[in-house]
């Protein structure tokens, strides 16, 4: 395949993918919007105020950014994990394999779909905010990178998921049991100052932090870990899962006998 | 001549340690119509699954019109397409999207991927049906929009795996003429099928596989050479109490108006006519009681079977 037809190829993988999620739109797009809307609700607007100031700003405004990070991660990891498993349940990801498409770009399509979920939930996350506290931006780049490289590498893990998962309860353990603890102990709703030292060490194997602290900074200029370490470690996680998954799909792991 | 599938000593054997295939060779020419056939679990869908890249092989060689699968995976896999025995599609998508996604993936741009969708949806009657989601298609259309799937990209080797299990015979025929329409413009096909009337009917050349071995590779028309005996089933006008007595052929009666008859092959049918004749019996119809093919495929079988178990 010369580098055009390889485009046309991605571009197809993508625009499926894409496509995939618009045309469920209910069941993909609206529901993490109205649960992120109660969570404005009910922490920002009915606890926030007893809780008063967190590093110095309303509690509403020191949660939004890590609730569109939230929305984002289980985005892009649903949508890549759900569509991988279903692809191989019904079988139709031999089209791709036995087609001349290379690997890295299924593997670029899969994860182009996951992060236009992400990034589609994101955005509709940080609108509906707008209805309970002006947006506020330190940092553009900031934010917008550190949204893109979340929703790559939880596209990249949502794959992985993909990949080894046997029946549709292996695609929701991982959420379940991993991600959304992970998640919430990622410092959305706290500052990691408040716990004490042994926490706030053990806090740091948690991955999610430095992406959830990196965007905070993107908002409100204030962040509990150095930007620079978390770029460092989500680029290099991104890489680890990048190359992982080219591995996975290479040696047909799931996919051919 | 470049074969148009060269297989060189292909081996494999599954996680648990069943062995699939114990090293088979075998070429199918450029342009041929070509029957792969052998009894449920002989290794045919591992020979295809192989071919296409599904199964990873554990010995051999495969290349397609001389390009090694191994070496040159996107130059090989640009020739193949396949229609698999289940179905693979997305159900949740509309016909003509699954058709023009799958020329996407061999890099055909949109516009010239519709373009193509539509020709072969319109040839192989879904045109109609186009927007219909895949899940709602009967299976018949299912099956078709495979065929559509696998030839968008216009193929040089077209694998089919079993196309018209389950189909009605209706849609078998028109499928048996498209078929033999894509293979006179030049698409070398393989077929592999239980029906072994269709494989008489469409192919050239046939290679048995058994117990992951060929047992047999040779074309249609000296395959049936080699049949000896063939069995008609006459009806007959009158109830018989039992078979008539005849010096020259066997007879059996399988009800009391049908007679079973073995016929050397190259002896004329007339003189049991006559026998019949002067027993009093009228013959009002007659048929092949089994195919000629189906009855050599079980005597390759059935005595590869047993000379394996000799062995």
């Amino acid at each position: 395949m010369n580098n055009r037809e390889k485009l046309v190829a991605f571009q197809t993988i993508a625009t499926k993918e894409i496509l995939r999620f618009a045309r469920i739109w209910v069941q993909t797009v609206l529901p993490p919007v109205i649960t992120t809307a109660l969570y404005f609700i009910i922490f920002g607007n009915l606890i926030g105020p007893r809780i008063g100031e967190m590093e110095g700003f309303g509690y509403m405004e020191f949660i939004i950014p890590g609730l569109i990070m939230m929305a984002v991660i289980t985005n892009s990891y649903a949508n890549v994990v759900s569509s991988f498993y279903g692809s191989k349940f019904q079988r139709h990801i031999e089209e791709m394999v036995i087609s001349p498409t290379p690997n890295y770009i299924i593997l670029l399509g899969f994860i182009t779909g996951g992060v236009a979920r992400g990034l589609i939930v994101g955005i509709a996350v940080t609108v509906v905010s707008l209805l309970f506290n002006p947006l506020n931006v330190h940092s553009l780049p900031v934010m917008f990178s550190m949204i893109l490289l979340t929703a790559i590498l939880f596209s990249l893990a949502g794959l992985i998921n993909g990949v080894y998962a046997n029946s549709f309860d292996d695609i929701s353990i991982i959420p379940t049991f991993v991600l959304t603890p992970l998640t919430y102990l990622g410092g959305i709703f706290y500052s990691i100052s408040l716990l004490p030292d042994f926490w706030q060490t053990a806090s740091l194997a948690n991955p999610i932090l430095y992406m959830v602290n990196a965007f905070r900074y993107g908002f409100l200029g204030v962040s509990d870990i150095s930007l620079v370490t978390s770029y460092a470690i989500s680029i290099g996680f991104i890489i680890i899962l990048y190359l992982f998954s080219l591995h996975l799909l290479r040696t047909g792991h799931g996919i051919r006998t | 001549m470049t074969a148009a599938l060269s297989i060189r000593d292909l081996r494999k054997t599954y996680k648990g340690g069943h062995v699939a295939l114990k090293g088979v060779s075998f070429d199918v020419n450029p342009g041929d119509f070509f029957a792969l056939l052998g009894p449920n679990g002989a290794g045919k869908t591992t020979i295809i699954g192989i071919i296409s890249s599904l199964i990873n092989k554990s010995g051999g060689t495969v290349s397609i019109f001389g390009h090694d699968l191994a070496e040159e995976p996107a130059v090989a896999k640009a020739f193949l397409g396949l229609v698999p025995q289940e179905f693979n599609f997305n159900m949740f998508e509309p016909a003509i999207e699954v058709v023009a996604n799958q020329a996407g993936y061999y890099g055909i741009p949109r516009a010239e991927a519709f373009r193509r969708a539509e020709k072969y949806l319109k040839h192989l009657d879904l045109w109609d049906k186009r927007r219909m989601m895949a899940r709602n298609l009967s299976g018949g259309m299912k099956r078709r929009l495979m065929i559509a799937r696998a030839l968008v990209h216009e193929p040089r080797l077209l694998i089919l795996d079993e196309p018209t299990a389950g189909v009605d015979i209706e849609i078998r025929r028109s499928m048996w003429k498209f078929l033999r329409e894509i293979n006179a413009a030049g698409t070398t096909i393989i077929l592999t099928t239980h029906y072994l009337e269709e494989a008489e009917s469409l192919c050239r050349n046939i290679a048995i596989i058994d117990e992951g071995e060929l047992i047999e590779n040779t074309s249609t028309k000296q395959l049936l050479n080699t049949l000896h005996m063939e069995t008609f089933l006459l009806d007959v006008d009158t109830a018989l109490d039992s078979p008539p007595k005849s010096e020259s052929h066997t007879l059996k009666l399988v009800d009391p108006t049908t007679l079973e008859a073995e016929i050397c092959r190259g002896e004329s049918i007339n003189s049991l006519f006559t026998e019949l004749s002067q027993h009093g019996i009228r013959v009002v119809s007659m048929r092949n009681k089994t195919n000629r093919l189906e009855e050599l495929f079980m005597n390759l079988v059935e005595n590869g079977a047993g000379s394996r178990g000799q062995a």
